[in-house]
Formats: C-alpha cells, structure tokens, sequence
C-alpha cells in the first residue's frame, strides 16, 4: 500500500549513487532484493517506479526485481529450511524457537550503466 | 557497469527510529506500539488498559488515523495526553513513520512519562514494515475477524510480541473455532503469549495488564 513512497526512496537512493565523474550516464537498470516477508506487492512497486522516474536521471532506468526466499534456522536441532507457507515450526523437531536468515529485505543492491 | 550500492530502501526511516529510540531511553519511556484491522477494538482496548493504570503509571497516547479526530476525542477521557495524527485527509498514509512519531513525541511531557502509547493507523499490512522506535509491540485481532487472520498476514503476527483477541463476548453468539484460531497464531509465532479479552467487558484483562505492567517497570525502573 506504500508502494509509491518506496518508490520514490529507491529513485533518491539509486540517484545518490550515480558516481560523481559520470553524472550523464544513463542509469539501465536498478537492482533490488525483495523478501518474501516484506509487505511490498512487487508488480505495484514496478508501476510506481516507472511514474517516479520521469524527468529524473533514471528516466528509462528498468527495475529487477530479485525475490528473496523465507530462510530458517532452527536453534534447537539447527535444521534449515526454507519457508513457503505461513508456518514458523521446524518441520523436523517441531520447534519453534526460528531465527529468520532472509526474507525481510528490502535493498538496493546495485544500479547498471550503459557502458 | 554494474555499480554495487547495498542500501536499505527504508534506511531514512530506519534511522529516524533509533534516533527515536535514543530519545526514548533517555526519557526513561517505555513506548508500545499498538496495531490491527480496522475495527478489532484498539480504542476501547486502550481505554479500558488506561483506566487500569493510570495514574500510577504517567501515560500518553499517539493515535494514528488516516483521517477523523475520533479516536483521540475517546482516548482523551482517559486523562492522558493524546496527540492526533491523521496521515490525510482523503485517503492517506497507510501506518505511521518514525519521523512522524517523532515530531508528535516531541509535543509531549516526556520527562513526565512512563508510557507513551502509539496506536497505528488500522491495517495488518504495512504497519508491521515500519520501526518506530518502540519497545514493544502487540497486535489486537477480534473475533469477528475470523480465525485464519496470522496465517494471512504473517508478518504482523511475527513482528509481534503479543496479541490481545478481543472482543471474546461475542463468542458464544458466533461459529467462531477458538481452537483453530489459536493454532494458526501458534503457527506463525509459536511462543508468542495470546491474552483473551473483551474490552467490553474487561473479561481477561489483568493477565494482559500484569505483561505490560512488567515490561514497563523492566524499562523505566519504577
């Protein structure tokens, strides 16, 4: 539902990293990682970052998107596994003490220039 | 050429709320952070916990709404300090900030409190993405919901420390499978405590009463 305020934090934070020497180069594409956990519906945030980027020096830039799986590590029998449905017991001890590796990101991870 | 960045899309939110937290911890306030759906019963829940504490423990309430003074007008009669914010008008922010929070808290005595209450805007998506500085925080979800509500929105129900089950006077007038409904918040959050409650009736509420009591006295050293 905050698609469009994400949006407009990976065009600051993409736009900031443009290195200084070549501030006229085109940005490609943008390249971000998406945990399954995180409240973020892809395909909105991709709308809302093609509205965002006119008259900005991203103009044309594409967004990746790279979906992060729900990573698990069990503390008791250190089983891991990776999480597809909404349940957080270890599916070998039935423990539920989880420590979560991966699916809360939201990052950029880096922006691609035309040569 | 691919030029590496690795940054947290929410990093100037993320830094605004240990911003906030510092403060917070400086002033000696335990802050707990209150979110739902729309309509699960936070306000009257809040009422009803404030009248309970109160005065003994020096209480203030940050209401999120996207739009109406509703809500503050009711939490007002509690005699804390409530501060407003509505996101906008017509249709605005889906849960509050930190940078949000923090100007609100700033309006407030906070030397002169032990507790700052901030209920969000009602919404079991986005609330949950958003740090706030808080210590603690509890998701309220009624009855009425259904039962299958943690397993549809996990990652409240993960992000919580708590959840109040509101509104159990309804039980006995729908076909409402409590079993059911506390195997799925088991599923998400296995050890996550699950107070029943009626803020109607105050049915169950000193269990509930007596966790928060605990927290806030381990915060501020009362």
């Amino acid at each position: 539902m905050h698609e469009m305020g994400i949006a407009a934090q990976v065009v600051e934070i993409a736009e900031a990293s443009i290195p200084e020497d070549i501030q006229n180069a085109k940005v490609e594409c943008v390249n971000l990682n998406i945990g399954r956990l995180a409240a973020v519906v892809p395909e909105s945030l991709r709308f809302c970052f093609n509205i965002m980027i006119e008259n900005t020096r991203l103009a044309g830039a594409e967004l990746h998107i790279s979906e992060i799986p729900v990573q698990a590590l069990c503390k008791d029998c250190r089983h891991e596994w990776i999480i597809d449905a909404p349940v957080f017991t270890c599916p070998q001890c039935d423990s539920g003490a989880l420590e979560i590796l991966s699916g809360r990101e939201l990052d950029i991870s880096s922006i691609e220039i035309a040569d | 050429m691919e030029i590496k960045v690795v940054r947290k899309v929410l990093d100037v939110n993320s830094t605004m709320a240990e911003q906030n937290r510092k403060l917070f911890a400086e002033k000696g306030v335990f802050v707990l952070n209150v979110m739902s759906s729309p309509g699960a019963g936070k306000t009257e829940t809040l009422i009803k916990t404030l009248a309970r504490i109160m005065p003994d423990i020096k209480s203030a309430v940050i209401v999120g709404d996207i739009c109406t003074s509703h809500d503050a007008d009711r939490l007002s009669q509690s005699g804390a300090p409530v501060v407003q914010i509505n996101t906008e008008p017509f249709g605005g922010d889906c849960h509050l900030a930190a940078h949000v929070i923090e100007k609100a808290a700033l309006s407030l005595d906070l030397d002169a409190t032990d507790l700052l209450i901030v209920e969000n805007v009602g919404n079991l998506v986005c609330p949950a993405e958003f740090d706030i500085g808080e210590d603690s925080r509890i998701v309220v979800l009624s009855i009425p919901e259904g039962e299958d509500k943690p397993a549809k929105y996990p990652l409240m129900f993960r992000e919580c420390d708590a959840t109040l089950l509101n509104k159990t006077d309804l039980l006995p007038h729908l076909d409402y499978d409590l079993e059911a409904a506390l195997k799925y918040i088991r599923q998400v959050h296995p050890d996550m405590p699950v107070f029943q409650i009626s803020a109607r009736t105050e049915q169950g509420f000193e269990p509930w009463i007596e966790w928060l009591r605990n927290l806030i006295d381990k915060k501020t050293g009362r």
